[in-house]
């Protein structure tokens, strides 16, 4: 199968204008709850956007995983923009009265499996890859599967289980797209595991096709998502800074769990709109 | 019972595009050959990657296929334990883990290969059915039922290997999901039991026949979830009650039997064996390990014999 065009049309500025408008949902929704998660979401904001508003088709036959479950402020704030999500639900996240909790869970709207135990997604990602292809007997417009992993997940041997399927089974209609923050609970991913990078070479000897970009240019990831050889599955490595976007939060460790105060919040708005202007 | 799930699976794939198979580096058994050779899109060998075998699962459930994940026991729940938890339980996916060799069967393979503990621990996710046939006509029954169903999360189905006899028969009552079912039934001692240990509760009942008692033989091949009603029923109508079981004496059919005589406060005698809470070291026959851990008809007939 050559790669997939773009289904959309796909606009690099009104991306950025949404990320930048998508994070400060996210830091208003942290002003009413502890648990936020917006460190990990600002980091994969841009990957998440460009499958949503330019990778898949807007007939619904594509699908959409978020395997770093903890990511998932960045899918519900564009379900939401998008009409899935209602704004209640999202006012009412990690409360008693909501359905949202800080990590998506399958039967709410638009969530197509429960993730957020880091190493899963994959393979549910491989398995949905399957049946796509199956139903559509193979053809090569079978629904395609794009599944957004965090580097810190990609330790798990589940997940390469799961990448070695991947390519056993020649899934072309299968997308992995590593939010390569170098960033885990206690420290730099690399620091952990010194050898573990670079992941391109990795995947490659995996039976993968990758791409290497910086994951917070939307244009890049969708250019380098869109022009791949194909006859493989694909693994777009995006490079990007956990709480892009916030000065305060960017590679600090303690913002993969805290919400800001007042001030901060101030602080955080003020310079998403310098960014955005 | 290995073969005829093959067999029952292979036919129902024909007419049933659901239907995939995820084995994790097993020799595909009987049908499951053909199943392979003619459906090779949706048969899917994983190798020894069993986490990725039930998350496989898990995702094409999620798009609307029919999975059974295959392998020998402890690999299909033990391995993955959490992908079966999360992924199917949480998710609540119409996926069958089929547990080869449940129980001790792989007799000669050592503790690592056995099953012991797999219905406590299939039993305590939520959402998770588990189904024991004890004869290849059960397995019959049940892989039609798996296939079939409208709705439901997951099941593991526990069966033994190749070779078990058919215990079954037109006297016994029809097979229906979650229901206890009589072989043959009688008066005064009711012998209960599942899976494929329940030739040895046949054989008890047998001998206990033979004594003069008049005798009940009943299968309890959905274990979960249970027929607390049946059960109840059972102890009620009997004056003494042997359950034969081969599993952990933690989690499985005996002490829910002896929960459901206490909730009714039952009257009846009641026996339960089970294996040992032991890894036993030894190696020989099925029937060499269960020994092993005290199940013998002889053992079972000094024991329950007035």
């Amino acid at each position: 199968m050559t790669a997939t065009p773009g289904h959309n049309s796909f606009d690099p500025a009104a991306s950025r204008q949404r990320c930048m408008r998508y994070r400060r949902r996210i830091l208003d929704i942290s002003q009413h709850v502890s648990a936020l998660h917006a460190a990990g979401a600002f980091s994969c904001m841009e990957l998440t956007d460009t499958c949503y508003h330019g990778l898949m088709r807007p007939d619904g036959q594509d699908t959409f995983l978020m395997s770093k479950g903890h990511g998932c402020m960045a899918q519900y704030v564009i379900l939401e923009d998008r009409g899935v999500l209602d704004r209640k639900h999202l006012d009412e996240y990690c409360t008693a009265h909501g359905i949202l909790g800080a990590h998506p869970d399958y039967g709410n709207p638009g969530i197509e499996a429960s993730t957020g135990s880091l190493g899963h997604g994959m393979a549910m990602a491989v398995g949905m890859a399957v049946a796509e292809r199956n139903k559509a007997g193979g053809a090569a417009d079978a629904g395609a599967v794009y599944c957004v992993l965090s580097d810190g997940e990609v330790q798990e041997g589940s997940t390469w289980e799961a990448f070695m399927m991947g390519s056993t089974l020649g899934l072309t209609n299968l997308v992995a797209l590593i939010d390569n923050n170098d960033f885990q609970s206690l420290g730099r991913t690399s620091e952990t595991h010194p050898s573990f990078y670079p992941l391109d070479e990795k995947l490659e000897a995996f039976g993968w096709e990758t791409a290497t970009v910086n994951g917070h240019d939307a244009e890049a990831v969708y250019n380098a998502v869109t022009n791949r050889k194909g006859g493989k599955p694909f693994c777009l490595i995006g490079r990007t800074t956990k709480g892009k976007g916030v000065s305060y939060m960017e590679n600090v460790p303690i913002w993969h769990y805290r919400s800001p105060n007042p001030e901060e919040y101030a602080q955080a708005l003020a310079e998403l709109k310098e960014i955005a202007s | 019972m290995r073969n005829t799930f093959a067999e029952v699976l292979y036919d129902l794939a024909k007419d049933d595009p659901r239907i995939h198979i995820v084995v994790a580096d097993i020799s595909p058994a009987g049908s499951m050959g053909k199943f392979r050779e003619e459906f090779p899109e949706r048969f899917i060998n994983v190798g020894v990657a069993e986490q990725a075998m039930i998350g496989i699962c898990a995702g094409l459930a999620l798009k609307g296929m029919r999975p059974f994940a295959y392998t020998i026991a402890t690999f299909s729940l033990y391995r993955p334990f959490e992908m079966v938890r999360d992924d199917l339980g949480y998710q609540n996916l119409p996926v069958t883990v089929v547990g080869i060799g449940g129980g001790v069967i792989y007799s000669t393979l050592g503790g690592t290969h056995y099953a012991q503990e797999d219905i406590a621990i299939a039993g305590a996710i939520p959402n998770m059915s588990i189904i024991a046939p004890c004869d290849p006509v059960e397995a019959t029954e049940a892989t039609k039922w798996l296939v079939n169903r409208e709705a439901g999360g997951p099941v593991y189905f526990r069966f033994g290997k190749a070779g078990e006899p058919t215990l079954t028969g037109p006297d016994s009552d029809p097979w229906e999901i979650g229901k206890l079912r009589y072989l043959r039934r009688g008066e005064d001692v009711a012998v209960l039991s599942y899976g494929v240990i329940t030739k040895m509760a046949s054989e008890v009942a047998d001998a206990l026949t033979e004594d003069g008692n008049s005798v009940s033989l009943a299968v309890c091949h959905t274990l979960k979830p249970l027929d607390t009603a049946g059960i109840a029923d059972l102890l009620r109508r009997h004056k003494r009650v042997i359950v034969v079981e081969e599993h952990a004496p933690q989690g499985g059919l005996a002490p829910q039997t002896k929960q459901i005589a206490w909730d009714i406060r039952a009257e009846c005698e009641l026996h339960t064996f089970t294996l040992k809470d032991e890894f036993v070291h030894c190696y020989g026959s099925h029937e060499d390990i269960l020994a092993a851990h005290g199940l013998s008809v002889e053992r079972i007939l000094a024991t329950v014999r007035p």
